[in-house]
């Protein structure tokens, strides 16, 4: 279909033809026709034998939705795009959106509010864009943002926050951010101060849903086990024994491309780049030939560089459409929210199962019971890296480890910034006596998977 | 643009080459559209005759606005309700490769479902009411050659390793050979070694109770080498073997849903009519009885395992070649069995994952003799779960045949419409001799919905419905059979086959 019109003309349009669908209005313009919230007055204006039991039918509850709350989504991808129709065409009209990315022409799938001529664009301007123009009224404001660019200030001005995100990393930070906003009072959470967080993740035909309302049920890191660590093969077969076509690509792309620098010093491999991704198949090929492997081709290439998992528009509907009737129950206190946690798998037929995710009672996000660390003072400080990097409950990326000697804060390890990085590197092969470390001494850790420094006691064991 | 994974280029190829008809582009019908327009489905035809304001047609206003979401789609339309084409052209219906019926009352769904079964053509029945989802699939036979099971075991033929295996297993000499080969040889080597040693010692009998591989486990443990200090050297390929004792000493054997297959009448009776999948299920068969021994084509996949590359290449392609042998007497098989055959490439391989898929017509579910009553009866037992809202729907539809409208639509009528619509359960339960209790509370909340189509709800469904139909047109991955209901309130859901 030609987009030869212009935008203006188009949209208005658009505009004329979604308010005729409409069957039981017949109002033109912006403002709310009759019977536009119909769907929507019939769960807030009648009483009911399953609602909530502090639900009370009010005409003013539509005005709520509509006027004073304040919804946040995280990413404007698959999920994101799915989320922000939904609660708009729910009667949400405050609605901020982030996304740190821009549309890639491979999106254009699944994510159904970004057109061939927005690639390029970033995702969340886009969206709102889309949302604020086809639905009268809405008024998404976007981010093209990291959530880590926000503060508490900005995440505290939401009463529920939808996350539609592909990293675990992001997931435990905005976990670990809303964990950072409960205020206690001699020792009693403060109800006022939870702010709900419904989060959806889909791969191919699976998907889950889950609700967590931070200090009072299961957080993210409460159940870190349900998240599979990402397969990353090790790196002795890929120099020396490669088996699989993928062996020969991660071959490639981890050992040769930074060897070779094929277009250039400091260039590094983009995936979307159809130039590199040729470069790195021609070679992954190559590589094959050697042992004897078949099946390398360009889409397998391109897959595995991009870490492409394949997804589908029918399972992020899905999961999508479950948190979003979550935001509405919890929004308009009319349903008991989901308690806690939905699987979903079309595989074969359609499969759910919804069970309650219990809290960990030494979760380190959570739980605020200080974390043990237990090591003899001769282990060296790799090995304290080693536990904070593998254990299943922490699963910590870089960690930064500082402590408190000699009454200055000292730090211990720290890789995210390379000069730091070496000169702290002697220090990994020290032992926690010859740095001086004490037992019960606090270690500060510090990394992406949270918002907040981790505090940990150090148990030296004999 | 990246075309779909999941379902390969032959799945994408009979979505694009695919035409389906949406009755009703209500939020719920545009949702389930939208995820097939998405992926790629050839075309498209929406049936509605629901007049918006002014001359504008729903379905037209539907069609262009999904039209924007993938130009390589055909968008068409009909401003005709389905009752006027099921009585001036019923045979519009013939050309599709499905049709998605949505919020349709009871009698047109009746209607469109005789003529669809009668010619054949897929049928998925949605809607939306209130937090309730449902959908019905109503096809009569339903092949699916690649149901890419999740959990499928491997194929790994070692309690009957064929020859090519068993020549291949003992070119391995694991006493005779030197360290770096020890520990990078294959886990299905190590386990086929140590099974021949258990063989000899146990009258050829695989081991049976956990006891027995425990001890089997505990023999592999002893081959692992020993460092000069007397520890165990760290030789993970063991551990992989010992790991894999569970499922590698399987027995092979078919499963019942593929010896069911074998069974049918349409395997038994071949004719130039007979569509390309029995071919293929009574070739295999031909293959079973015959060169298999038994056993199916072997599949010839490995699972990736330590090892180094040549030995691991070396035991893949004794698999792989096996397989592809196996690929070709079947397709003999299928030859002689027929002067011309349509293309089966490809599918040889997953010869273990057949299935089909019958559905009970509509005309039998709503039967008054034939109505599926042990289910219903059975799946009320916990009052609570979703059969009681499969009565709810079964009841508005009454409701709306007695009084031309659904329960509860304006506030006015709610209070009243209660004691209407329980009058409607009773007499459904009554008419087909169910014995069960429907609470007030599901009458009052079904008139609290006032046949309110939620966007989140019809999202889900929509959602839901879409992947159903790829499956269909696909012929990949197992639709469900027949009936899903899924409840917002609780987010739960089931099937049931009524």
């Amino acid at each position: 279909m030609a987009d030869v019109e212009e935008p203006e003309k188009k949209r208005r349009k658009i505009e004329e033809l979604t308010e005729k669908m409409a069957v039981d209005g017949e109002h033109m313009g912006s403002g709310d026709w009759d019977g536009r919230w119909n769907h929507v007055k019939k769960f807030l204006e009648r009483p009911g034998p399953f609602t909530h039991p502090d639900f009370e039918p009010s005409t003013e509850s539509l005005g709520f939705l509509l006027e004073t709350c304040k919804i946040l989504v995280i990413g404007a991808g698959g999920l994101g795009c799915e989320l922000l129709k939904n609660l708009a065409l729910s009667g949400l009209r405050h609605i901020h959106v982030i996304d740190m990315d821009t549309i890639d022409i491979s999106n254009l799938n699944r994510q159904f509010l970004f057109r061939p001529k927005d690639v390029g664009r970033p995702k969340a301007d886009v969206a709102a864009d889309f949302v604020n123009n086809r639905i009268p009224g809405c008024q998404v404001v976007p981010h093209f943002k990291k959530i880590q660019d926000f503060d508490e200030s900005f995440y505290r001005q939401f009463h529920i926050i939808v996350c539609g995100l592909d990293s675990v990393i992001a997931r435990r930070w905005m976990n670990g951010m809303l964990i950072s906003l409960l205020s206690y009072e001699d020792g009693v959470l403060d109800p006022s101060s939870i702010i709900p967080l419904i989060d959806g993740g889909t791969e191919g035909f699976k998907g889950n849903a889950r609700v967590i309302l931070p200090g009072m049920t299961a957080c993210i890191d409460c159940t870190l086990e349900l998240y599979p660590p990402q397969i990353n093969f090790p790196m002795c077969t890929i120099a020396s024994m490669p088996r699989l076509p993928e062996h020969c690509i991660e071959y490639v792309r981890m050992l040769q491309w930074p060897k070779d620098t094929p277009f250039g010093d400091g260039v590094c491999l983009d995936g979307d780049n159809p130039e590199h991704i040729q470069w790195v198949f021609q070679r992954a090929q190559e590589r094959a030939a050697n042992y004897n492997i078949t099946g390398v081709t360009y889409r397998l290439t391109q897959g595995v560089v991009k870490r492409i998992i394949p997804a589908v528009a029918s399972t992020n509907a899905v999961i999508a459409a479950a948190c979003s009737t979550e935001v509405f129950k919890i929004a308009s206190s009319a349903y008991i929210p989901l308690n806690n946690y939905l699987v979903f798998n079309d595989v074969d037929g359609l499969y759910t199962y919804t069970f309650e995710a219990e809290r960990k009672e030494n979760c380190s996000a959570c739980s605020q019971v200080p974390q043990d660390l237990q090591f003899p003072p001769s282990a060296k400080l790799q090995e304290v890296l080693k536990y904070l990097t593998e254990n299943a409950s922490l699963q910590m990326k870089s960690p930064a480890i500082t402590a408190t000697l000699e009454g200055k804060n000292k730090t211990l390890y720290l890789q995210t910034i390379a000069s730091i990085e070496e000169r702290t590197r002697p220090n990994l092969c020290k032992t926690l006596k010859e740095l001086g470390l004490s037992d019960g001494q606090e270690l500060a850790v510090a990394d992406v998977t949270t918002p907040q420094t981790v505090l940990f006691k150090l148990k030296l064991t004999s | 643009n990246v075309k779909q994974q999941l379902w390969g280029d032959h799945g994408q190829e009979a979505l694009e080459n695919a035409h389906v008809c949406l009755i009703n582009a209500s939020a719920s019908g545009t949702e389930i559209l939208k995820n097939l327009v998405l992926p790629g489905i050839g075309a498209f035809t929406i049936v509605d005759g629901h007049k918006v304001s002014g001359e504008d047609n729903r379905a037209q206003a539907a069609t262009e606005l999904l039209q924007e979401l993938n130009s390589d789609v055909s968008g068409n339309f009909v401003e005709e309700s389905p009752d006027k084409l099921l009585d001036n052209d019923p045979e519009f219906f013939h050309r599709f490769s499905l049709v998605i019926g949505v919020q349709l009352p009871e009698g047109t769904c009746l209607r469109l479902g005789s003529v669809l079964w009668n010619a054949n053509v897929p049928f998925l029945v949605c809607r939306t009411y209130g937090l309730t989802g449902y959908m019905r699939l109503v096809v009569k036979e339903h092949t699916v050659v690649e149901s890419h099971p999740d959990n499928a075991l491997e194929d790994l033929r070692l309690d009957q390793p064929f020859a090519e295996l068993k020549s291949h297993i003992q070119s391995y000499d694991l006493e005779g050979m030197e360290k770096k080969d020890h520990i990078h040889t294959p886990w299905i080597i190590i386990v086929a070694k140590y099974l021949e040693k258990w063989f000899s010692d146990h009258n050829f009998q695989l081991p049976k109770n956990y006891k027995e591989k425990e001890a089997f486990r505990q023999l592999i443990r002893q081959g692992i080498l020993t460092k000069e200090n007397g520890t165990p050297e760290d030789e993970e390929n063991f551990e992989e073997a010992i790991k894999n004792v569970n499922t590698a000493l399987n027995p092979t054997k078919i499963s019942s849903i593929v010896e069911d297959i074998f069974n049918e009448e349409q395997c038994n009776d071949i004719t130039a009519q007979t569509p390309a999948f029995w071919v293929l299920a009574r070739a295999v068969r031909e293959f079973v009885q015959n060169e298999g021994g038994g056993n199916l084509p072997l599949r010839g996949s490995i699972p990736d395992m330590i090892a180094d590359s040549e030995k691991f290449i070396n035991l893949q392609n004794v698999y792989r070649e096996k397989a592809m042998q196996d690929a070709s007497v079947v397709s003999k098989h299928v030859e002689s069995l027929l002067q011309s055959v349509g293309k089966v490439q490809g599918l040889f391989a997953n010869a273990a994952f057949l299935r089909v898929v019958r559905c009970r017509s509509l005309a039998e579910e709503y039967g008054a003799e034939t109505v599926n009553k042990d289910e219903i009866t059975s799946s009320m037992d916990g009052a609570d779960g979703e059969m009681v809202l499969y009565l709810m729907l079964r009841s508005v539809d009454r409701f709306y045949q007695q009084h031309s409208r659904y329960p509860g639509v304006y506030d006015y009528q709610v209070e009243e419409d209660i004691s209407r619509l329980k009058l409607c359960v009773h007499s459904l339960l009554q008419e087909y001799g169910l014995n069960v209790n429907v609470k007030d509370d599901y009458i009052h909340e079904f008139c609290r919905y006032g046949a309110a189509e939620p966007h989140t709800v019809a999202s889900f469904v929509g959602g839901s419905a879409a992947q159903e139909v790829i499956k269909i047109i696909t012929r990949q991955f197992v639709p469900f059979n027949n009936t899903f209901i899924y409840n917002a309130m609780s987010q739960t859901s089931a099937t049931f086959q009524l």
